[in-house]
């Protein structure tokens, strides 16, 4: 049977930078990748229930009940000092929602959405629920007009794309690096099922954006446009393109102290892949340097 | 200085100030002097409420003899010409761009300079005659920075929409490519009228600028007669041919404060200080209409373009968010305003019953003998004190759940009612996102969609506009502008909102300062 609950970290009902148009975002609790530059990395663990971040709470609003971490959410002031103590990369702040609660939550804001998307943490870890709420949401005629987009690492394998197909409308995929060594150093995998799922999504024309992460320094992309730019130019139709700067604000660890890319850097980066003859790239419209 | 009484020094101090225009410094003289006339008969009790500033006049002035805003019928002007001012109608768009320009200067408001320029559309279409786009573009853009030079006051505010035109489509252009802080600018959006396409390109306009307000014309509409309304000064709707004569404004913290818990809140105290601010409207507006001859001299009367009984009183209210969190506290409630289910439905009782007094309630002199209730947005001396309904700064939540919380009030408050989105500069990637959120909040029944989009140079206040370079520069050489005095002043408000969000409070007045 599908599974019809997932852990979930937060939703926001207003997003202009997961998809098209307005969408509500729902951000599923846990990653496979371990990214250096994570700028969530309380989202990569599921809670272990190690009650460590009970003690720490200056509001209450953590127990530990029968082995188990309880987070009591309208005690909860949203200080962060849990996230801060955990070392497990994880939070105690996350929601169980059933996939008719998420239903309930999506008609509230109906009016102000044309979409929705799955992110987190990698979502696609949880795709069984996701198959299940596509389904449903298709399914009902108030709100099949949505649009259902995931937003993902790219590690699912092909047969994981093949089950939520038919029920999604396209998928945002991270290339974070080319070089396979250099993908398994900033992010724990090799990407060898990145580049897959960018051609399977490709050839079933339900790739909605490649992202690239400029990372001054530590990532090749701007150093392998070459490559790039003949691996995408091979989709059967040329795909969009995000380029995201880096910026070290909330970042923990050895990346903290990695430098931002600029305004010149993705120009620079855009302008060559512009010349491979890529001219779908949307630019960032601010730079935290 | 030796030998000068209170009085000189205080016009001394203005006189010799040396960042403000002559110009500016003549407006405040007039105003210290009136306020050394005595302040209009009022019982003691409503004195009292005043000088506890439980009730406040918008330091409109101790003897008002003009309107605070006036909305004269441009239009009528145009077709007729004017005796007055020795003008025949105009037979073109030249002549009618030149005829506003003049009558402009006698518009009077509580700025001293005009609050209304005219629906800019509605008013110029009948006149283009056989002139190009370009022709147009270049009159109109010559026209924008008239305004803007001429008549340096940011509360200046002109209306366009909600039909698809040719001149609405420039004057967004033009004020797009100006980026001037004047004049501020509402785009009427109608269902029925309206394309899509050209709320976008408003859409897009705010994402560079800050500007357009869109304003909800149906909506609007529907309190208002068929010789239409206008959106003034900081989101004002008034009667076209009309105005608002004097606006008062109640402090709900004070209110609530003075109250024991949110029933003796709702039945005792909110009526009496209702009561009492009504008071204080009424001997305003006597003096204006009966003392001040306004109403019997000014040219705009006789000549049909304002009438005496088409301007209402407005019957302010703000600090709503610190009554209501208040009244929780002393119910020993922890919900807030903005974010606790609650809490707004506490609010929206207030409001309702707001409302249904001043429907209750006529008045000797206001359109249709009643005064108009208006969720008034702030001068730069609410210290902690929020405007009308809005949220406090810094607690909104997402722009979705913001307008969720707020627009159940939007229908009650006739003469005007404002909530600012703040947006992120992300924003200008994905501009449908926008435009999707501004009909959904139409759709629920907002007044007014306000966005504050961040990273430009153009920043709101409270209604307004000021450029951040502007202030930055202001106390080293002054402005041109006199909202951009205003705005620094809030600027350097101790809530530090420019550290915060970029938006601050207002101040139309700065008397206090002298």
């Amino acid at each position: 049977m599908s599974k019809t609950w997932a852990i979930i970290n937060k939703i926001l009902p207003f997003s202009c930078v997961d998809g098209p148009g307005n969408r509500l975002v729902i951000f599923l609790q846990g990653c496979n990748f371990n990214c250096l530059n994570c700028h969530n990395p309380y989202t990569i663990s599921l809670c272990q229930n190690c009650g460590e971040c009970v003690h720490n709470c200056p509001h209450s609003a953590l127990s530990f009940e029968n082995g188990k971490t309880v987070w009591q959410a309208n005690l909860c002031q949203q200080c962060d000092i849990c996230i801060k103590t955990c070392e497990n990369q994880s939070t105690p702040m996350t929601y169980r929602y059933s996939v008719d609660d998420i239903l309930s939550v999506i008609r509230k804001y109906l009016p102000f959405l044309t979409g929705i998307t799955l992110s987190g943490g990698e979502s696609t870890l949880q795709l069984p629920f996701i198959q299940q709420l596509f389904t449903q949401i298709k399914n009902a005629p108030d709100l099949n007009q949505l649009t259902c987009l995931i937003d993902s690492n790219g590690y699912l394998a092909v047969q994981g794309w093949q089950k939520v197909a038919s029920v999604m409308d396209g998928a945002m995929i991270d290339l974070k690096a080319w070089d396979t060594a250099l993908h398994k150093y900033l992010t724990g995998r090799d990407n060898q099922r990145v580049k897959d799922s960018i051609r399977y999504l490709a050839s079933i024309n339900q790739l909605h954006e490649v992202r690239l992460l400029l990372i001054p320094q530590q990532s090749d992309l701007h150093n392998k446009v070459a490559e790039i730019a003949e691996f995408l130019n091979s989709l059967p139709d040329k795909p969009n393109i995000r380029i995201n700067a880096f910026h070290a604000h909330g970042v923990v660890g050895l990346a903290k102290h990695w430098q931002s890319a600029t305004q010149q850097d993705v120009e620079r980066f855009a302008s060559e892949l512009q010349k491979q003859g890529l001219n779908q790239i949307t630019l960032p419209s601010v730079y935290l340097v | 200085m030796v030998n000068m009484t209170t009085f000189q020094q205080q016009c001394y101090r203005i006189v010799t100030d040396s960042n403000l225009s002559a110009k500016q410094k003549t407006n405040n003289l007039a105003l210290l002097a009136e306020n050394h006339l005595p302040y209009v008969e009022l019982d003691n009790q409503t004195e009292q409420a005043l000088s506890e500033r439980v009730i406040c006049d918008m330091y409109e002035g101790h003897a008002p003899y003009k309107p605070r805003y006036v909305l004269p019928d441009y239009s009528l002007f145009l077709q007729q010409g004017s005796t007055w001012l020795e003008l025949e109608p105009a037979q073109d768009f030249d002549d009618a761009l030149n005829m506003l320009t003049i009558i402009y200067h006698h518009v009077p408001s509580v700025t001293g300079m005009p609050v209304y320029l005219g629906c800019l559309d509605t008013l110029l279409l009948p006149y283009i005659g056989n002139l190009s786009e370009n022709d147009l573009y270049q009159r109109l853009k010559r026209f924008w920075i008239m305004l803007d030079r001429n008549l340096p006051d940011a509360f200046m505010h002109a209306n366009i929409g909600p039909a698809d035109n040719i001149i609405c489509r420039l004057l967004l252009r033009i004020d797009q490519e100006l980026k001037q802080v004047a004049p501020n600018l509402t785009f009427f959006y109608d269902d029925n009228l309206t394309p899509e396409s050209l709320l976008a390109l408003a859409i897009g306009s705010i994402c560079q600028t800050g500007k357009p307000h869109i304003a909800n014309y149906n909506l609007i509409a529907n309190d208002f007669d068929e010789t239409g309304f206008g959106v003034v000064s900081c989101y004002n709707s008034l009667p076209i041919a009309g105005g608002g004569s004097t606006l008062s404004r109640i402090n709900l913290k004070e209110v609530a404060l003075r109250s024991k818990d949110s029933h003796d809140f709702l039945t005792n105290t909110l009526p009496h200080y209702c009561q009492l601010q009504l008071k204080l409207i009424e001997a305003r507006s006597k003096f204006l209409y009966e003392k001040s001859h306004f109403f019997t001299n000014s040219f705009l009367v006789h000549e049909n373009l304002i009438k005496p009984d088409r301007f209402a009183p407005m019957f302010g209210i703000f600090a709503m968010a610190e009554a209501v969190n208040i009244l929780q506290e002393k119910a020993n409630l922890a919900g807030r305003y903005g974010q606790d289910e609650q809490a707004q439905i506490l609010a929206l009782k207030i409001t309702e019953q707001l409302a249904d007094f001043v429907a209750q309630h006529n008045v000797t002199y206001g359109w249709h003998n009643k005064a108009m209730l208006h969720a008034q947005s702030g001068i730069s001396s609410d210290h902690g004190l929020t405007p009308g309904v809005r949220i406090p700064y810094g607690e909104e939540p997402d722009p979705v759940n913001h307008i969720m919380s707020v627009f159940a009030h939007h229908k009650y408050y006739r003469s005007g009612i404002s909530d600012i989105l703040t947006i992120d500069e992300t924003i200008k990637n994905n501009q449908t996102a926008l435009l999707k959120i501004c009909l959904a909040a139409f759709k629920l029944g907002m007044r007014e969609f306000t966005a504050n989009v961040t990273g430009s140079d153009l920043l709101r206040v409270t209604g307004y506009m000021v450029r951040l370079s502007d202030i930055a520069n202001f106390k080293a050489q002054g402005s041109r502008t006199n909202t951009t005095v205003l705005g620094h002043e809030a600027a350097e408000d101790r809530s530090g909102f420019l550290h915060r969000q970029p938006r601050v409070i207002s101040h139309e007045q700065n008397m206090g300062n002298y």
